[in-house]
């Protein structure tokens, strides 16, 4: 089962650092990826451009509107995410713990809908975790 | 077989939903992680039964009866389904069921599903009601009068939690041995939930409420023959034995509230007592102190006027001591403070009291007033004392409890 880890922070408080502390928290992201590819859970990841470069396309009435900005106004923003493969929510949560983004922020841990005739996985693989 | 009579059959079938219900459920769903459909299929295994029984005879092994049944329903639908549903979903599904079980022994796979039903991930507050509901196939409206809800809302919530289990994929088992202290105290604290909304129906007038805290005990002697080598298991049973011990000393023929000091000791259950005894020596004989262990040692040192004629309040207030430091509670240390009113009086213990009185939880906490009131009568506080038994009649649901603080509240009243 594909679990997304949606990284959510301050954007400010990585502004507010040193480079030195920059260059360590970038650190510990690297070494939690590479964490994840040695375990052979990884799938995919990638960090976002700040939420001031956002745009936001919405329907009101039949008409198209394109609107500066993130979805949703908060201090806390989507800046990156992680896309993970694991057997069931517990491994996922515990790979989610491990998350620098813990750290400083929040990570929402969220089931990828699986989609009809594409197997993430073969069943063999997921029944040897499942058994464990 | 021989076919048997309608009344066996049906006495058969409520044997078999009694002890094997959630055993089958959570064979059923440990793979695919569908409750929902685990429990659909079962339920048309039963009825099934209740048909073909009567005519056939009823099964050497109704267990093993009713699980093949229930495979077969759930191989179908998932047939029915491959279509809508991913293709791996179809295969982890057809393939679990395939999987051979001992002919006489379903394997007992029941822990994993509470330990499913209390994952941190769900609802605090649906967990207990979730376990009732596929461990022991409590039905939702059942559920929902013990809990205070309408079945309808009730319903919705439960169909939701068995929904996340599905689509987060929550795992059917017992967890890592790193992660098993915290996770055990979720299915605890869940079953502990179920068997105090069965002990607030005191009189025992309400079956739903009254059964639910014998469903509870059951619960909590299951984790302990599952899980024997958990101290705060062991420690849970022990307190909620302690409490059921003394339902029936709990009010007067009247149906009015007798206070703890006050109950005749002839009418506690000494068979539970002893079971409860038991249970916590054996707890503590490991070594490892927890919440439940210390409630269930104060619930001890209560009713040890049975041997002493009076309960041990110096052990009493230590154990509070170590159960606050434990757990911070408010409520832990209101009733320390009823402890210490005990020996050093109650001008002491209105000092703890109000050591307290700052947090905000406490200030709906009818338990918090009642003690209040009482200690400022003694102190002869008479108005402030009045005014404290006011507030605590207002936040009490409980009728017979309300009347007792309004008997306590006249008294104070001159002439």
């Amino acid at each position: 089962m594909q679990y997304l880890l949606a990284l959510y922070a301050d954007e400010s408080g990585f502004t507010r650092m040193t480079p030195e502390q920059q260059q360590q928290g970038m650190a510990a992201y690297m070494a939690y990826t590479q964490a994840l590819q040695t375990a052979g859970v990884f799938r995919g990841s990638n960090r976002l451009q700040s939420a001031s470069s956002a745009t936001t396309l919405r329907t009101t009435s039949g008409k198209t509107q394109v609107l500066d900005g993130p979805f949703i106004d908060s201090k806390e923003q989507l800046g990156g995410y992680y896309l993970i493969d694991v057997p069931n929510l517990d491994a996922a949560l515990s790979w989610a713990g491990k998350c620098p983004g813990v750290g400083h922020g929040v990570v929402e841990v969220r089931a990828v809908w699986p989609m009809p005739n594409t197997t993430s996985q073969p069943a063999t693989e997921e029944a040897v975790a499942a058994a464990r | 077989m021989e076919p048997c009579s309608g009344a066996l059959v049906r006495e058969t079938a409520e044997a078999v939903a009694r002890h094997s219900y959630g055993k089958l459920v959570a064979f059923l769903a440990a793979r695919s992680g569908n409750v929902a459909a685990a429990e659909d299929a079962l339920s048309e295994a039963f009825a099934a039964a209740l048909e073909d029984w009567p005519v056939k005879g009823c099964p050497a092994n109704p267990e093993a009866w009713l699980l093949t049944v229930a495979r077969r329903k759930l191989i179908d639908t998932a047939r029915r389904r491959k279509n809508e549903a991913p293709a791996d979903d179809f295969e982890i599904e057809t393939e679990s069921l395939a999987e051979p079980f001992d002919e006489g022994e379903v394997p007992d796979r029941r822990l994993g599903l509470m330990f499913a039903c209390a994952h941190p991930s769900i609802d605090s507050a649906i967990r207990a009601p979730l376990i009732l509901q596929a461990v022991l196939g409590l039905d939702a409206a059942r559920i929902a009068s013990a809990f205070l809800m309408s079945p309808a809302a009730m319903s919705q919530r439960l169909v939701r939690a068995k929904t996340k289990i599905r689509q987060a994929r929550i795992p059917l088992r017992i967890p890592e041995r790193e992660e098993l202290p915290d996770r055990l105290e979720t299915v605890l604290d869940a079953i502990y939930a179920a068997f105090s909304e069965g002990w607030l129906d005191a009189v025992g007038t309400d079956p739903a409420r009254r059964d639910l805290a014998e469903e509870a005990i059951y619960l909590g002697r299951l984790v302990t023959e599952l899980l024997p080598g958990e101290p705060e298991a062991l420690g849970l049973l022990a307190l909620m034995l302690y409490a059921e011990a003394r339902r029936r000393a709990r009010r007067s023929p009247e149906g009015e509230y007798i206070a703890l000091a006050e109950q005749d000791i002839s009418l506690w259950d000494q068979e539970r007592i002893r079971e409860a005894e038991t249970a916590l020596r054996r707890a503590g004989a490991m070594g490892l102190i927890g919440r439940y262990q210390l409630e269930a040692a104060i619930q001890s040192a209560h009713i040890s006027r049975r041997r002493d004629g009076r309960p041990n309040w110096p052990a009493v207030v230590k154990l509070y001591d170590a159960l606050l430091e434990l757990t911070g509670s408010p409520v832990a240390a209101i009733n320390r403070a009823i402890a210490v009113a005990e020996i050093e009086g109650p001008g002491a213990a209105l000092a703890i009291l109000n050591s307290v009185s700052g947090d905000a939880r406490v200030i709906e906490y009818q338990p918090y007033w009642a003690a209040r009131a009482d200690l400022l009568a003694r102190t002869g506080t008479i108005p402030e004392a009045r005014d404290a038994y006011e507030i605590a009649i207002g936040l009490e649901r409980d009728p017979s409890l309300r009347n007792y603080l309004e008997r306590r509240r006249a008294r104070l009243d001159p002439g």
